[in-house]
């Protein structure tokens, strides 16, 4: 590889890696690794209000910064990670968690999909059952005189 | 009977297309107010027209009011205006949340437009709007006499938002008090 090529490609990764930055390429660090881990995985939790399929993390609107502004500010508060997420449902709704709280209103989104899995089970379980019991019922559908008929037309043939 | 079976699958595709219909018709950028039902959140910020004047939560005690964020920067908080001149002519009483702006353009624009604001508060922050859950301006809320929200409306709201959302709270609450 040609230095060129070399530095082309070098340029490329740079530029690719630095895609899911966009949000907030321009704000500080916190300077705890510990409250900054904390802080990455609060903000890939919530979501933007105005850009609804982005979280605060990866989002570039204004909404977006300020709410990052205020979950850094309760990380240094002290505040604990529950806390923090209370204190945007509180403002925002339970639309800002992507996983919200497990509670007898959001049962039916939790439990849903599995409850439809196990009908879903049921159904080509119970499917299955009949149509094995109907195949072995089929042979008493004829009477003795039927077979005899059906197999007269058979051997005609 | 047994045969009333088969026509489960045919009842239940056809509610599950009734609610997804019903599902498709709602604007998902909408959202409810997780505040709904609550007394407005506390602040202290200083007045558009007065900068050391400053008021808290008592400026939504007494009366039905409408609470409209807006800023200069916002191109539909233009097309709502002419709609809130009217609303306060009526004698409707609105209070402004100048959310994110600068005074002085703040200060042209309403002199320009007309005031339809019986008080302005100034947010250059965006704290009280932070606080309110705003995401985009404008934004319309109907607050009771004792403070409580009652309704948000996010985006413009014309003739037909306020008829079919707004009026009909506003005369219930108004009555209330």
């Amino acid at each position: 590889m040609t230095p060129e090529w070399r530095r082309v490609l070098i340029l490329l990764v740079l530029l690719i890696t630095v895609l899911p930055l966009n949000g907030q390429a321009r704000e500080e660090r916190m300077d705890d690794p510990e409250l900054q881990q904390r802080f990455s995985d609060l903000a890939d939790e919530l979501r933007c209000p105005k850009c609804q399929n982005e979280t605060i993390s990866e989002s570039g609107a204004p909404i977006s910064s300020d709410m990052r502004e205020r979950v850094r500010k309760l990380l240094r508060d002290g505040y604990t990670d529950e806390e923090i997420l209370d204190a945007m449902v509180a403002r925002f709704g339970d639309f800002v968690r992507y996983r919200p709280e497990f509670e007898p209103r959001t049962w039916v989104l939790w439990l849903g999909p599995f409850i439809a899995i196990a009908v879903g089970i049921a159904v080509v379980v119970i499917i299955t059952l009949r149509t094995r019991r109907g195949r072995t019922d089929a042979s008493s559908v004829l009477s003795d005189e039927e077979r005899r008929r059906a197999e007269q037309w058979l051997r005609d043939d | 009977m047994n045969r009333l079976w088969l026509f489960l699958p045919l009842v239940l595709a056809i509610t599950l297309g009734v609610v997804l219909y019903f599902g498709l018709g709602q604007d998902p950028s909408k959202l409810d107010s997780a505040l709904v039902g609550k007394s407005v959140p506390d602040f202290q910020l200083s007045l558009l027209e007065s900068p050391q004047r400053k008021v808290g939560p008592e400026v939504f005690k007494g009366r039905v009011q409408l609470l409209n964020v807006w800023g200069t920067w916002c191109p539909a908080c233009r097309v709502e205006h002419p709609q809130l001149n009217k609303l306060a002519e009526q004698g409707v009483p609105i209070v402004g949340l100048d959310y994110k702006d600068e005074r002085p353009a703040a200060l042209e624009w309403l002199e320009q437009r007309g005031n339809p604001y019986s008080t302005v508060i100034f947010d250059p922050e965006g704290s009280l709007g932070f606080d309110l859950g705003v995401y985009g301006a404008p934004e319309t809320y109907l607050i009771d006499a004792k403070g409580i929200v009652r309704h948000r409306h996010v985006g413009v709201v014309d003739q037909d938002v306020w008829e079919s959302d707004f009026k009909p709270l506003y005369e219930e609450y108004r009555d209330d008090s």
